[in-house]
């Protein structure tokens, strides 16, 4: 074990890499840029020993994938905001065709006006894809998340791509102290993709033909069902990986300090790690307070939020807006809650188009609605005149 | 400075000067010198060459959960003294902070020397001594590193010239050394 000094981005590299890919097919686009010029890089050392397709677009790139997905190898790619927009066919053709390609996305804002700082916007418009989403909050999760991330895709109960979400430059171009394995443990923990069928001129089968109502519905069902085995998978894999490695970053939730809480804070990527902060100093107040930080949106932890939901009144901080309606996450937790509690959710936007949110807005947040003063919904620090 | 506390810098430099490589290459340092959470970023946007632009580093003994910006940095370094007047480099400071600049001049000479803790070096005139040019341009990044443990006990000079003998193999490696020693010599302080 090394202990590696870098970006979000080029760590998220050295893990791709690490996960041993056969192809890779990418096309740069900020904040994404580094991550392909990483895995570049790695094919210059030599390290990468598969093939690197340059391609014209995302769009192709998403298409390169599946082509090489479906011919039975290992397969990643990275984007971020306009390029994950620009896939958003194939992301589906992808997810339908039960092929587990990995792929990390910089969470960045989408235009106009043109920002290339961070929000979520870009994959929680591509939350009904069928892909399963993370959601990452510190370099050392994105390394860990993408080398588990193959061992989930590729599980013969999962067969569904997998988006590593994290978030632009508070990521991607941040550099922290992240333990590396060995290639051999990575190898041990990772073992290499046997595919269920490909495509394969001795051994020929038919791909995406016409499907009549009846099956094509079977087929949406199993999707569904599989996202419930990733349910179950996520937590295994974890385990194992904290097994091996000693590392552990949550199940599809990581709780912080919620026993005794009355009061429960959700939030998902950097705002989720920064929330730790506002907890520890919360606590020392005396709130009783506690975090749970959604790590995968799809499949969504709809159980762990309704045993939090039964213990305290929970607050969401969204960093997307489903426009005309509320944050995604803040109407998913709630929906996890329906029938069965009538705890309290408080929902609040916070931190688009890149805006910072730190520690001290979590606890402005937190403490206004422990003093019962918060609005069902609100938008947090919002400057202009709310027309 | 407690050995526990997390310290936050602020580098302000212009763009192509190397801001976000010392920014990186100290926290690789702090790292060595047994801090185990470290951070170093860019104020994120358009980077253009010349322009007065910011980087941040964090060292702390415990992972740093941190994610925001720095606001309120107990240390901030100027890679260039031209900035001064034109970016408030004082802005968020802590009282107890210290300021480190690359000038030819004294920390007296800085009017701001009554009210902080204020160390000067001449990281350019020791870049032009070493030849550590590019493209005929001082690099003053790796000077002014060899000046920051002369105001920062969480980081050794040890430490900061391994990791630049790591990232430079070889004789630039080895010139960049010599320049940090010089740097570090050079320091004056009003404290």
């Amino acid at each position: 074990m090394t202990v590696m000094i870098d970006t979000g981005n080029y760590i998220a590299a050295k893990a791709a890499v690490m996960a041993r890919p056969d192809v890779v097919a990418a096309y740069p686009i900020t904040p994404q840029t580094t991550l392909v010029e990483g895995i570049a890089n790695y094919v210059k050392t030599g390290e990468f020993k598969g093939d690197y397709i340059c391609v014209e677009s995302e769009h192709s790139a998403m298409s390169a994938c599946i082509g090489a997905s479906a011919a039975g190898v290992r397969t990643f790619t990275g984007t971020s905001s306009h390029g994950l927009l620009l896939m958003h066919e194939m992301l589906h053709w992808a997810a339908l065709a039960r092929l587990p390609i990995v792929m990390c996305n910089i969470n960045r804002v989408v235009g106009p006006g043109w920002n290339i700082w961070t929000d979520e916007n870009d994959p929680i418009s591509q939350r009904d894809t069928g892909w399963i989403q993370f959601y990452c909050s510190s370099n050392q999760e994105i390394f860990d998340t993408v080398i588990q991330s193959f061992k989930l895709a590729e599980n013969e109960k999962v067969l569904l791509p997998v988006m590593i979400n994290y978030n632009a430059f508070i990521l991607s171009h941040t550099s922290m102290p992240v333990y590396i394995p060995e290639q051999r443990e990575v190898d041990d923990f990772l073992q290499k993709y046997k595919p269920q069928w490909k495509l394969d001129v001795n051994n020929p089968i038919t791909f995406g033909n016409i499907i009549l109502p009846a099956d094509y519905e079977k087929i949406r069902k199993d999707m569904q069902n599989s996202q419930e085995n990733a349910k179950k998978l996520i937590p295994e894999i974890a385990k194992e990986w904290k097994k091996k490695f000693g590392r552990y970053h949550g199940d599809l939730i990581e709780e912080y300090k919620c026993d005794g809480a009355d009061h429960i804070l959700l939030a998902m990527g950097a705002i989720g790690s920064e929330s730790k902060v506002s907890i520890n100093n919360l606590r020392k107040e005396g709130l009783k307070i506690g975090l749970a930080r959604v790590r995968t949106f799809r499949p969504f932890p709809n159980e762990e939020i309704l045993k939090l939901g039964k213990q305290a009144d929970l607050i969401v901080i969204d960093r997307n807006i489903s426009i005309g309606s509320e944050g995604a996450l803040f109407s998913e937790v709630k929906a996890s809650l329906y029938g069965k509690s009538d705890t309290k959710v408080h929902g609040f936007i916070a931190g688009l188009g890149g805006k910072d949110v730190t520690y001290n807005d979590i606890e402005t947040i937190c403490r206004k609605v422990v003093e019962g003063k918060a609005k069902d919904c609100e938008w947090y620090g919002f400057e202009g005149s709310g027309k | 400075m407690s050995s526990k506390a997390l310290v936050e810098i602020c580098f302000h430099g212009r763009g192509g000067q190397g801001s976000v490589t010392a920014a990186n290459l100290l926290v690789a340092a702090a790292l060595k010198d047994g801090n185990k959470g470290v951070q170093a970023f860019p104020l994120f946007g358009a980077e253009r060459r010349g322009a007065p632009v910011r980087a941040f580093a964090r060292i702390s003994d415990e992972e740093i959960h941190l994610r925001s910006e720095v606001y309120f940095p107990d240390i901030v370094i100027v890679l260039d003294e031209s900035i001064i007047g034109i970016v408030d480099v004082l802005k968020g400071l802590k009282k107890s902070g210290k300021i480190l600049i690359n000038t030819t001049k004294e920390p007296e000479d800085f009017d701001f020397s009554n009210k902080y803790h204020v160390a000067t070096v001449d990281a350019t005139g020791v870049a032009i001594k070493h030849d550590i040019l590019v493209g005929g341009i001082p690099v003053v990044n790796t000077p002014i590193l060899g000046a920051i443990p002369k105001i920062l006990d969480r980081v050794t000079l040890p430490s900061i010239q391994a990791v630049i003998k790591n990232k430079w193999k070889g004789e630039g490696g080895e010139i960049n050394v010599k320049a940090t020693q010089d740097a570090y010599d050079s320091v004056e302080v009003n404290f």
